[in-house]
């Protein structure tokens, strides 16, 4: 027997539910109509909600300092390069313990995962050290490392299980009509795990771009992203609301709608497998 | 079936990973725990000779640890009681049938994706400032002074800025959690006469609690870590200087090192304890 739902209670859990998920949303969406406004509009009370003059003068303001496109350079370039550089190092072990697995395989498994569970702030002089010794400081390179590495144990596990899903008779029936490895490679595997492998960057990309303690501490001038560049704002000189809204908007857009596409991929890759 | 050979491909393509991740938790573990054995000042000329666990013990009796300790408690637990009630009444809310749930989600699932450096300061200056902010618009609207949020009530606010952050999270496990729960279950539990409570408690909740205990272990290892959240609000002034960031201003504002290592010992320390546990279950769900 299905169960009957009333029209009135649907519309009771529709009413609930959109004004909560406005009331959660409101800070973002506040931000957004925010960087629209002029300055003084910003700050006026009572508040002024859709009926100002929209402009797009904030957002001209911020490109227009000089240095706005290095930050998102530098985001896109150390969220990719991380992605790239992990999925370089991941694929290949992910893959190796889903078909070759071992007596040690779920041993080295929660082993990496315990890696991830290493507070950055025991570890941040040594790294600033080694980082000095090699001249990484504040430079993109070493950060696309750095967080290659905090992210390597997430990915290596997301890919596990999805790598894991993957039925083994597929790639016997592939050898038994007598693909090489090569073509099982690319025939038969790589189509079966590349949807997981493309979730699995997402959730990286997502992750790196918003890393915000190795971001901050490990650059200056040089190689800074957008989480460094909004820091920045935080110690304000005269009005400047539109103009935080702005770079705000700008810094999260692209996270917000990549990770709108993640949603399930999400709940897999940061638990571990575990809530699937 | 395995051959030797492809035993031996794998065990090539499984080392890079292994070598970069045991480098990476070795050689700058072993550094912070040699730090931490040492007086180790680089502005004044760098190491000064052995200490023994004097940096332990200046570490918990300096007048600033016990009071981190307490404030990062009271920041992590109300975090997560916060996030998990909220986080199960909004799952199962979500769960029921109405329209538009698909955007609904997405409203909710928002705060996560933002960066912790913006909501922090959208939430400092937007919401927040005595001044300007929406909070004190409000107040005066309602006749009220205007509270100094971030220094008057500095926890709550830095409470809710985390809880803001990681509610979405705990929302979302939890509702992939629920969408798995057998509705067969609850429908032959109507029919039987089991109330909504009863039902949520002897159904719903017991089914849920992996995914919560899931939930508490994966926040409580992020929690124990927030930095930006607190580096550009209060720099840890007004009682909010957790341990994560009291360890951050010995070794990086007053460059300590030697002082700071030893509290980062007790960090890892700690963090561990808390992994042992969600290992645990992680492992647990290995072996289905």
């Amino acid at each position: 027997m299905a169960r009957t739902v009333t029209t009135t209670r649907k519309s009771v859990n529709t009413a609930l539910a959109w004004a909560i998920g406005l009331l959660i949303f409101f800070p973002i969406l506040w931000t957004v109509l925010t960087s629209f406004k002029t300055e003084a509009q910003a700050v006026s009370d009572p508040p002024v909600w859709l009926f100002f003059d929209w402009t797009l003068d904030n957002y001209r303001t911020v490109l227009d300092r000089s240095d706005y496109a290095r930050f998102l350079w530098n985001s896109i370039f150390i969220a990719g390069g991380s992605t790239v550089l992990g999925l370089l190092i991941a694929v290949p072990a992910a893959w190796s313990m889903a078909f070759v697995p071992s007596h040690r395989t779920k041993d080295i498994l929660l082993w990496m995962l315990s890696t991830k569970m290493l507070p950055a702030v025991g570890v941040i002089y040594p790294i600033y050290l080694i980082f000095i010794k090699m001249g990484l400081l504040d430079t993109r390179t070493g950060l696309v490392v750095i967080l290659m590495l905090i992210n390597l144990p997430i990915i290596i596990w997301m890919l596990y299980t999805y790598f894991k899903e993957i039925p083994g008779e597929i790639l016997e029936a592939a050898r038994m009509d007598g693909a090489g490895l090569r073509n099982e490679i690319t025939y038969v595997l790589l189509p079966m795990a590349l949807p997981g492998i493309a979730s699995t960057a997402l959730l990286n990309l997502i992750l790196a771009w918003n890393e915000a303690f190795w971001t901050l501490n490990l650059t200056a001038a040089n190689a800074a992203p957008l989480t460094a560049f909004i820091a920045s704002y935080s110690s304000p000189e005269g009005l400047f609301y539109a103009k935080l809204s702005a770079a705000s908007t700008m810094a999260i857009a692209p996270i917000l709608i990549l990770g709108w596409f993640s949603q399930k991929q999400l709940v897999r890759g940061l638990t571990f497998g575990a809530v699937k | 079936m395995s051959t030797k050979a492809s035993r031996n491909a794998a065990r090539l393509m499984l080392a890079p990973a292994v070598i970069l991740l045991l480098g990476w938790m070795l050689v700058p573990l072993t550094m912070t725990v040699l730090f931490s054995f040492q007086r180790y000042l680089p502005m004044r000329g760098g190491f000064q000779g052995w200490v023994g666990f004097e940096n332990y013990a200046s570490f918990v009796t300096s007048s600033a640890f016990w009071p981190s300790v307490v404030t990062t408690l009271v920041i992590v637990g109300s975090v997560l009681v916060i996030t998990v009630v909220l986080g199960v009444v909004l799952a199962i809310l979500l769960d029921q049938p109405m329209w538009g749930q698909g955007i609904v989600r997405i409203l909710v699932i928002a705060p996560f994706f933002v960066m912790p450096t913006v909501s922090a300061l959208v939430w400092k200056n937007m919401f927040m400032d005595p001044v300007n902010g929406l909070f004190s618009h409000l107040s005066r609207f309602f006749g009220a002074e205007p509270v100094l949020w971030l220094s008057e009530a500095s926890m709550p606010s830095i409470i809710l800025i985390v809880s803001w952050q990681w509610l979405p999270f705990a929302t979302l496990i939890l509702l992939t959690a629920i969408q798995s729960l057998d509705s067969e279950q609850q429908e032959a539990a109507e029919m039987d006469g089991a109330g909504p409570f009863s039902r949520f408690f002897f159904i719903t909740l017991p089914h849920l609690s992996r995914a919560i205990t899931i939930v508490i272990l994966i926040q409580t290892i992020f929690l124990l870590a927030i930095f930006a959240e607190i580096f550009v609000t209060t720099q840890g002034a007004f009682g909010t200087r957790t341990l994560t960031y009291l360890i951050y201003q010995r070794v990086l504002e007053s460059q300590n090192v030697g002082l700071g290592s030893a509290g980062g010992v007790y960090a890892i320390i700690l963090a561990n304890i808390v992994a042992l546990f969600l290992m645990r279950i992680v492992g647990k769900n290995l072996d289905r």
